[in-house]
């Protein structure tokens, strides 16, 4: 009697059934979401443990304004307070509101503080996620504008060879349509070292260093049909604010970003960080809407608090104005609702820094895509740029006057 | 003592079914009543050269039987109730066995060997019966050829039955003496050779020593070469079978024989006898498994530290090993496609061809090409099937840049041949070959595209037509568009395949209705395919993968239809359901990833849970396992919802915890038991009982595969995550047992690597468990109950931690564990905290890992026992 023996399988015969497969992608769906949830459940409201790479010693962040209409059967988990990993395992509305809660978003410039400049293509910000042989964009409102392999570390799938699982990168976007190009504006995280808290001055440092490096700046192929560039950076002294002014740049220029050097990445609006745009450096000084022409009137979108509150979505929010209860019934409005105005011929008025009044007119609810109310001081950016305009020439003007000046923390104050 | 059983064994084999079923039970009635007699009796009947063969050889079968059992479980009673027996009767036993060696009769003496083996089995490991090697060996001095060929065959089931550890090594020696002495060529008898060769094969294990020392080792060697030229067919075989064995277990050994053993094989493929020349192949095969096991090993830096160094055997005798490979493709049998089961020398060519393309990568490119140039458009079906077969084989293992050309140019003669061809074998191996282009040239890591928008159209278009071609035929052409799609896994939001989508669901339906379809397993490779067709889908097809739940669900109702079906019927309808549940399951996780789609396919879910519950009315387990692994899916996809389904679906998710025998289906339930905890939180309390109660039923049960162990741990920590404090009522009965098992997990000193594999998913089960737990009666008031457990956690934690043996996985799961000792009780734990090792090197270690989630779970655990010692 021979040896019984082990055949081997013809090799025409596929050696991994599609059963087993189905039964190993649920075990590891179950196991992330076992893993989900015991982190959820690390991170519940009653530990004060901070667990956000943002800043780790900080108090959670406030809770930002749920969805307009929480989706049935949709538990609301705190999830502020997950890293980037744990977030991309997010389903649904908290993946995007976890996102849109990530991007730093610059205030609007409404008086000259002292800072880094910087061009600022137009596009759709987004963040771009590599990771797990992957790379997603997402859109400030948290949702997915591409789905694509790139040369970032961790962002496609290499056969055979298998990457370090931490191998994840995020980086701070504009995605230029016309070139089908992601030009980074900054880095907060590489090769899942995070940068949150590293200088404005290091992150740009680093981004072109280590960006190069990849070869996804590299021209696009089959594949890698998306690029990336970064965008210029220039000292915000003169020459340099003028070569970020007039310089010519291969994608359409909307606007200047100013960062203060020493700022780390802030999540949600910050002062560090501050935009500022006109006729020659952007199309859009004047918001459009959606057919791109500018209205007649300024809209603005606030959000809906409980007690019929309207309210930016500034950190604490400022109130605009109020709206009656029967008209909220009336409505079918409910509290978190976005909603849009446009501002009347009353306009604007403040006293001492503080807003006094604002004439608002109700137009209707918003887009559902849309994540936040807009901020303070993008409305007094875009009231101001109606009425009287903060000029190139006062920015140098004060590029000079501040050039020896101690650096300090600049404030947004009102000036209309 | 021994009664007379030649009757009832003889009548036992009887064609009448009365008689036989009365002796049976009669044999079965001494059996129970005096296991010592019958079985002394047995061995009496088999040594007695005056009974007749029939009821001496059942009688060793019977007695075989009694001795030694597949199942882990039984087999230890047998061993337990043979050691009990009185040492008389065992003596008088093993007397008997003894005897037959001797006996005239091959049957009884083969018959003999095998039952002393599985008595050696029982009592070598436990140093009884000392004198059996002793007395084995002297046999082998004896004349008589019969007595020499049954002790050889003897010891090889003997060195097969035993461990090399238990028989010492001067024992080793003299049983490799007379082995291999056994097989000269100068012993005269072909019976006794040939029982040599093949006890050789068996005792290679044994001779580890043997084969360090070079003089041994090369008489060995010599002698089992100068087998493979036997006159005798059977002895070249074992022969070649040794070489085969010797390939795997002393790679390190051959260099020197290397010149040897190549002219040997080489002349027995092309001449010598099918059943030789496989083996002759194998050897080949078997060297290139080890050699692409140390090159990997050695990753992407030859820098030779692995433990074996890589001797290139393969890349050596490449130029003359390749054209004798291409040579046996030609040698392809009939309908060779169409049997499930076929093996021939064509076959073991093709995939010993693919091996080496493995091993050497790029050198063999230039080898094979000239072959398929050559033959690709002879009028002969052999000539083009073998070309298309070394192409296909040649596939993995060369660079993409070394093939894209050559790809490149053969694709469109591919795409004709699977059309125009008018041979079956040739568009079968087509099929296949396409599909390994699209597997390994196909893909996001591939720089130039194979299809790009100018063929993409034609392959698919060619792929969907082959669909309506023979069943195998058509089966490969759905392998090869599973590949196809799988390519696109990631291709981002727009997808190739999308303008094509419509119609390859519906030509791969069409595929699955054919009235062939289950011939060459074609239905089951259109679901397959379909299913990675619905995986790689973008978001633009949604609506169109949402189109099919309706269609794959009326599938699945029209199974459940079924009327009085035969066995055989029944066999493939049970198949037909249970691809469907996969599909099915398929398409929940995909729709159910995104939130749009997922509300869309919702209005579908109370029907579906409907069939699902049908289908578990069938009992088949592998039906049972997909409906099940659907139910976690939609579970998961329905969140709290999922509450109304419950009353109707516990039933089933106890049953699934009791299938201790199909233990897939018990595994599955319990993945979807904390699939239903995470979508139901506490509102799966009014079911936990009953869990829970099988649950522990599980875990106490001999019977139960152990693979199942770990996830049972798992699922505590999910319940306990859900119920939160409510779980308190479990704790006196979850606690003991996870201590014992912590303590049974703790240390590994010894085991085997496979052992250390299930001792970590062990411990990670548990530790999963603690988890959960702490993490569910956190900022209730009943966490002090959990405080006299702390000091046992924190122990086990440290002695894993000194044990040193953990995987990621475990010191990821440990270090969390902390965390949540700390998180949940506080400063009642604080001194015993920082008493504990873990809370100091082995959190050092775990914050300094380069496993970013070793390391985040570490940092929150600092955090934690921070916050526990402040305060």
């Amino acid at each position: 009697m021979a040896p019984p023996k082990d055949l081997r399988r013809s090799f025409k015969r596929r050696p991994i059934s599609d059963q087993q497969r189905r039964r190993e992608l649920s075990l590891l769906r179950q196991a992330h979401n076992r893993n989900d949830a015991q982190q959820r459940a690390r991170n519940l409201a009653s530990s004060v443990i901070s667990f956000q790479p943002a800043s780790p010693e900080s108090e959670p962040e406030l809770e930002l304004p749920s969805e307009p209409e929480p989706e049935p059967g949709f538990e609301s988990v705190p999830s502020s307070s997950l890293d980037v990993r744990q977030a991309s395992r997010l389903r649904g509305p908290e993946v995007r509101k976890w996102f849109a809660r990530q991007l730093m978003l610059p205030e609007w410039m409404i008086d000259v503080p002292d800072g880094l400049s910087e061009d600022w293509p137009t596009g759709k910000r987004c963040f771009v996620v590599s990771s797990n042989g992957t790379t997603v964009s997402r859109l400030r409102n948290g949702s997915i504008l591409h789905h694509f392999p790139s040369a970032l570390p961790g962002g496609a799938r290499t056969k055979g060879a298998s990457g370090p699982a931490q191998s994840y990168c995020i980086l701070d976007c504009i995605f230029h349509e016309s070139d089908q190009t992601y030009y980074v504006i900054d880095m907060i995280c590489w090769r899942g070292y995070s940068l949150y808290d590293c200088t404005a001055e290091f992150r740009f440092f680093w981004l072109n260093s280590k960006l190069s490096e990849t070869g996804a700046c590299g021209p696009p192929s089959f594949y890698h049909k998306f690029r990336f560039n970064t965008v210029p950076v220039y000292n915000c002294d003169q020459s340099g604010l003028f070569s970020a002014y007039t310089g010519s740049v291969p994608y359409v220029k909307d606007g200047l970003l100013f960062y203060n050097k020493h700022a780390h990445y802030h999540t949600g609006t910050t002062p560090l960080v501050l935009v500022w745009k006109d006729e020659k450096c952007s199309q859009y000084v004047i918001d459009t809407d959606s057919k791109g022409e500018v209205p007649n009137q300024q809209h603005v979108v606030l959000e809906l608090q409980d007690d019929g509150k309207l309210v930016t979505s500034d950190d604490p929010p400022v109130v605009f104005g109020c709206l009656d209860a029967d008209f909220v019934k009336q409505s079918e409005l409910s509290s978190g609702s976005l909603l849009r105005f446009s501002i009347g011929n009353g306009g604007l008025s403040c006293v001492d820094g503080r807003l006094e009044n604002a004439d608002l007119q109700y137009l209707g609810k918003t887009n559902r895509a849309r994540a936040f109310a807009d901020s303070y001081s993008k409305i007094m950016f875009q009231y101001i740029a109606r009425h009287s305009p903060l000029k190139i020439d006062d920015l140098a003007a004060s590029v000079i006057s501040h050039d020896t000046e101690e650096n300090k923390a600049p404030e947004v104050e009102m000036t209309g | 003592m021994a009664l007379e059983v030649t009757q009832l064994l003889l009548n036992a084999q009887s064609i009448d079914g009365t008689v036989r079923k009365h002796a049976e039970e009669s044999l079965k009635q001494f059996q129970e009543q005096n296991l010592a007699g019958f079985l002394l009796s047995l061995a009496g009947e088999l040594a007695n050269d005056e009974k007749p063969i029939e009821s001496r050889k059942l009688a060793g079968l019977v007695l075989k039987n009694a001795l030694d059992a597949k199942e882990q479980h039984r087999k230890y009673e047998l061993a337990q109730r043979w050691l009990s027996l009185d040492t008389t009767t065992k003596s008088q036993i093993k007397t008997f066995l003894l005897k037959t060696l001797s006996s005239s009769v091959p049957d009884a003496r083969s018959t003999a060997s095998q039952v002393i083996a599985k008595v050696a089995g029982i009592e070598l490991p436990l140093k009884q019966w000392p004198e059996l090697i002793v007395s084995l060996l002297s046999n082998i001095h004896q004349l008589p050829a019969n007595v020499k060929q049954a002790t050889l065959e003897t010891l090889g089931y003997l060195c097969e039955e035993v461990s090399p550890d238990v028989v010492d090594q001067d024992h080793v020696n003299k049983i490799l003496t007379a082995v291999v002495q056994g097989m000269n060529a100068s012993e005269g008898n072909n019976d006794v050779r040939l029982a040599a060769t093949r006890a050789l094969y068996m005792a290679l294990g044994f001779a580890q020593a043997n084969f360090n020392n070079d003089m041994e080792r090369d008489y060995i060697m010599r002698v089992v070469c100068e087998a493979t030229l036997s006159p005798e067919v059977k002895i070249r075989q074992a022969a070649f079978e040794c070489l085969v064995s010797i390939a795997s277990t002393y790679y390190e050994k051959l260099a020197p024989y290397m010149q040897d053993i190549f002219n040997i094989t080489a002349k027995a493929v092309r001449e010598d006898e099918e059943s030789v020349a496989l083996q002759a192949i194998e050897f080949w095969s078997s060297i290139c498994d080890e050699e692409i096991d140390i090159l990997e090993e050695y990753g992407g830096d030859f820098t030779g530290d692995s433990d074996v160094p890589c001797f290139y055997f393969t890349k050596q005798a490449l130029p003359a090993l390749v054209p004798l490979l291409l040579e046996t493709l030609l040698k392809q049998e009939e309908d060779q496609d169409l049997d499930e089961g076929a093996w021939n020398i064509a076959m073991a060519g093709g995939t010993c061809l693919g091996l080496v393309a493995r091993t050497v990568g790029d050198d063999i490119v230039p080898l094979v090409m000239p072959f398929i140039e050559e033959n690709i458009s002879k009028p002969d079906w052999r000539q083009r099937e073998a070309a298309t077969y070394a192409f296909g084989s040649i596939l993995e293992g060369p660079s993409a840049d070394k093939l894209m050309t050559i790809v490149n140019a053969a694709l469109t003669f591919m795409l004709s041949a699977l059309t125009t061809d008018p041979n079956n074998h040739v568009k079968d191996t087509t099929a296949w070959t396409l599909g390994r282009i699209f597997e390994f040239l196909h893909g996001s890591v591939i720089d130039t595209p194979i299809i790009t928008q100018a063929n993409c159209q034609q392959i698919i278009t060619v792929l969907l037509q082959s669909m309506k071609d023979a069943p195998n035929v058509a089966e490969k052409a759905c392998g090869a568009l599973y590949f196809l799609a799988q390519g696109y896994e990631d291709v981002g939001p727009n997808s190739p395949l999308t303008p094509f989508f419509q119609e390859i669901v519906q030509s791969l339906l069409a595929a699955t209705h054919r009235e062939d379809a289950t011939e060459s397993r074609l239905r089951t490779a259109a679901y397959e395919a379909l299913n990675e067709v619905v995986r790689c889908s973008t978001d633009e097809t949604s609506t169109m993968v949402l189109q099919l739940v309706p269609i794959i669900m009326m599938e699945l109702h029209k199974t459940l239809e079924g009327e009085k079906l035969s066995s055989d019927e029944r066999e493939k309808q049970n198949e037909l359901q249970g691809l469907l549940c996969g599909c099915l399951q398929v398409i929940i996780q995909k729709l159910g990833s995104s939130e749009p789609t997922k509300y869309a396919f919702m209005q579908y879910a109370d029907q579906m849970m409907g069939l699902f519950l049908r289908v578990f009315g069938y009992r088949n387990a592998t039906a049972h396992e997909e409906a099940m692994l659907a139910i976690g899916a939609l579970a998961y996809a329905a969140g709290p919802d999922f509450a109304k389904y419950m009353p109707e679906l516990y039933k089933y998710l106890e049953l699934g915890l009791q299938n201790f025998e199909e233990y897939q289906v018990c595994a599955v339930t319990i993945g979807v038991v904390g699939d239903v905890c995470r979508a139901l939180e506490d509102k799966i309390l009014p079911y936990c009982d009953g869990i829970m109660t099988q649950l522990l039923k599980d875990l106490s049960s001999n019977q139960l595969h152990r693979s199942v162990k770990p996830p049972i741990f798992s699922c505590f920590g999910d319940i306990a995550l859900a119920i939160g404090e409510n779980f308190e009522k479990y704790l006196m009965y979850a606690m003991p047992m996870l201590q014992s098992a912590a303590e049974l997990s703790a240390h590994t000193s010894g085991a085997d690597d496979e052992m250390t594999e299930y001792t970590n998913s062990l411990r990670n089960g548990i530790l999963e468990a603690y988890s959960g737990i702490f993490q569910g009666f956190k900022n209730s008031p009943k966490t002090q109950l959990l405080i006299p457990y702390a000091p046992h956690i924190l122990q086990f934690l440290d002695s894993i931690y000194m044990e040193k043996d953990m995987d990621e996985l475990v010191m990821k799961t440990a270090i969390g564990v902390l965390g949540d000792l700390a998180d949940t009780l506080g400063s009642h734990v604080g001194a015993l905290i920082q008493q504990s090792v873990s809370s100091k090197e082995f959190l050092n270690e775990c914050l300094s890992s380069e496993d970013h989630m070793i390391k985040e779970a570490a940092e929150w655990a600092k955090h934690a026992i921070g916050r526990a010692i402040s305060v």
